[in-house]
Parts: structure tokens; sequence; C-alpha cells
């Protein structure tokens, strides 16, 4: 249960305005759309800054909690003349949220799924969600959110892009809603963000199955249910819906 | 090695026997999710139950079923729960089951390692989650205890 102390909780807010620097915030959305943990050279390089005022940024993310460390050899190479371990950047677990006057809608959500799972109404939630998505996928406002954010999904990632207009359309429609996906193999996508992760971890079967409602509703909205098949896809660090392309054989 | 392990019961009241053709997707899924949880990193015991399937039916109601387990760690148990293929049998259960209310469903607790819980033990620790709340001797995955300080005798 979400405690009083997160209502009037404003050190949220100094971990966010380490965000209100302009290059920083660039450096990182660089580290949250990479594949893995990347390092300062990668992050110089899209940003077309000096490694040394790219770490400084990365180091500032690092102290306000909003990035963590951890060093590996890049080059695959071991023993001697391996070099010495890269430092490298990932996002950092924590969330962080204010609002300003207090507004408790994580507790809300949290008493609201409690109830869902009580009564077991988890087939009104899903309908519920379902049809959200479905209006959320035909408005486009997936899309829209992308070209504000500036770019395509998965600039920068250095893996397997959308190998199609469709399947670039579907992966701007994800990015849009806060799912950051990433091609995984040919016709697959998975999700590394969960929008719901803290309330996911707290009652998995109803957000789970919620999520997966509502991420089969976006598709259908967008028109893309004939092409894309959502489905339940648990596994460790990522969000517990995949995409697969539909075998149109 | 830990000197505890985490064991867990946790219950459901059948909507229909299991020989019902409306259970049958339910008791087909049995079998594989047994082996996933034989396999899975940190599975200590299972109680393999009645038909060998995993499931114990209350003496005194059918339809109320139990599967109790033993694990190294809460980590090693919500990864076999919730991350893995186990969650989307999971999210379908109120085709199978009626919803729990109020009463919690499932509960965890501290044993030492190598000691094998018994089903009237597990029962009374369900009990007492409902009776007192979550407490080192009875607790939930929203409200994880740590594993008792080994004491030297």
């Amino acid at each position: 249960m979400t405690t009083s102390k997160d209502l009037d909780d404003l050190d949220d807010l100094d971990a966010l305005t380490a965000l209100a620097d302009g290059v920083r915030r660039r450096a990182y959305r660089v580290v949250a759309d990479g594949a893995g943990p990347v390092g300062r050279d990668e992050v110089a390089e899209a940003l077309g800054i000096g490694r040394t005022l790219a770490a400084f940024h990365l180091d500032k993310l690092v102290a306000a909690g909003l990035l963590a460390t951890s060093y590996a050899r890049r080059s695959g190479r071991s023993g001697p003349g391996a070099g010495r371990p890269a430092k490298l950047y990932h996002l950092a677990p924590a969330e962080h949220a204010v609002s300003v006057p207090p507004r408790a809608y994580r507790t809300a959500a949290e008493l609201l799924a409690e109830t869902l799972d009580e009564l077991g109404a988890e087939n009104a939630l899903n309908e519920v969600a379902r049809r959200h998505g479905r209006r959320a996928g035909a408005a486009g406002g997936g899309q829209r959110a992308v070209v504000a954010d500036g770019g395509p999904p998965d600039a920068g990632t250095g893996g397997d892009g959308p190998r199609d207009a469709g399947e670039q359309g579907v992966h701007a429609l994800l990015a849009g809603h806060g799912y950051a996906p990433v091609a995984a193999g040919p016709g697959r996508i998975e999700l590394r963000n969960c929008p719901f992760h803290r309330l996911a971890e707290q009652f998995p079967p109803v957000v789970c199955g919620m999520n997966l409602a509502l991420v089969s509703g976006l598709l259908t909205g967008a028109g893309q249910d004939t092409a894309w098949t959502a489905r339940m896809d648990a596994a460790p660090g990522r969000c517990c819906v995949s995409l697969s392309k539909t075998n149109l054989d | 090695m830990s000197a505890f392990h985490l064991a867990q019961i946790n219950t459901a009241r059948l909507r229909a026997p299991l020989d019902d053709p409306s259970m049958a997707e339910f008791v087909a899924g049995l079998t594989l999710m047994n082996e996933l949880a034989d396999r899975s990193p940190g599975f200590v015991w299972r109680l393999a139950g009645d038909d060998g399937d995993g499931t114990i039916a209350a003496p005194a109601d059918p339809s109320r079923i139990y599967t109790l387990s033993v694990w190294e760690s809460p980590a090693h148990l919500r990864a076999y729960a919730y991350q893995s293929q186990h969650l989307d049998y999971l999210r379908r259960r109120r085709e199978w089951f009626h919803p729990n209310g109020p009463e919690a469903a499932l509960v965890l607790w501290w044993l030492p390692a190598g000691e094998i819980p018994t089903l009237d033990e597990s029962i009374a620790r369900l009990d007492r989650l409902r009776a007192d709340g979550p407490t080192p001797e009875a607790f939930t995955f929203r409200d994880v205890f740590p594993a008792p300080a080994s004491v030297a005798r």
C-alpha cells in the first residue's frame, strides 16, 4: 500500500529537475532507448557532444537516482590487453512522480485493483481496457506523441529495426503509449517498459490481464489486429505482453 | 545456501468438478505448470496431491483445492508464478475459480531448510493470515518478511 508519505514527498521533484536541462534530457533518452546498458561514447556520439561532457551529464543523472551504472568490457575480450571495463549506464528501477498539489492516484489504483481482485471482476476491467485501447488506437494519439518526441521510437537502438510501414506504425503506436517497443527477431515485438509496472507487481493477474486487453484494443483501433497478435509472454525485466506478426499464409 | 526456505499454500474454489468439460483446460494445464515448477530455479518441493496433479481437495469441501510448495526464496517463487508461462494460466483463473472475496487465498512463511510442511499446518498459516494480517509467521507477496536470522544453539 502506498503510504501517506508519498502524498507530500517532494523529494521526487529533485530527481526530476535533473531532467530540466535539455542536453541531459536527451542523454537520458539515449539510455532509455538503448536495448542494453549504454556507454558514454555512445551518448556523446548520439548527442554530438564531447565524451567528457556526456560523462558529466550521465553522472548527474546517476546522482539524481534516474540512472544506475555497471561495468563491463565492451569488446568482449578479456584478460591482459583487453583494457579497463567501461562504465555503462542503464535506467534506475525507481519510479518518480510528483503531484502539486498532492494527489494519490497510485493509492486509488491500488484500491481499485484490490477491489476488482476480491470481486473477481476482471472480465469487466478487461472489456473496459479493450474499449479504451480501441478508442486510443483509432485516435492515433500514439503517433502524435512520438512525433512530438522528435523521432522514430527505436532510433539509436542499433538493433533490428521495423521492416515495413505497417510494422513501423505498430512500433510508433506502442511507443506513443509508453511501452518502449523493440524488434525481437522477425515479426516479433517485445515491450521493454510496463506503463503499470508497480501495480502489475502487486496485482499481476489483474493488471497484466488488463494490459493485454489494452494492447489488443490498441491494435484493433489502429487497424493492425489482423496483422499482429498480442499475447501474454511473461518474462523477467520487461512487459508481460509481446506481439507477433500473424502468419497470413 | 540459506538456512530457511519459503513455503506457500494457495487455495481456490472450483466452479465445477475437475472432470467437468468446462475445467478441461485447467486440468490440462496442471501437468504443464507442475513440470514448469519442477524445473524452475529455486524450486525445492511440492505436495504431489490426491491424484498426483499437485492439487489437494479439502476434506469437507471437494470444490476447495490447495496447492502447497517450497522455494528457496520469494524471488524464485515470484519468477515462477508471475514471470513465466504460469501468469497466462493465472490470468484465466476466473474461468475456473470463484472469486476469493476478502479472504486471503495465498500465504507465505519461512521454514528451516530441509523441513516439509504438512497440509494441516499450512491451512493453519492461511487462517492465521486471515485473522491477524501479515506477520513474520504468515505473510503475502505485498508484505514480505525477511527470513529469520539463524540462531546459535
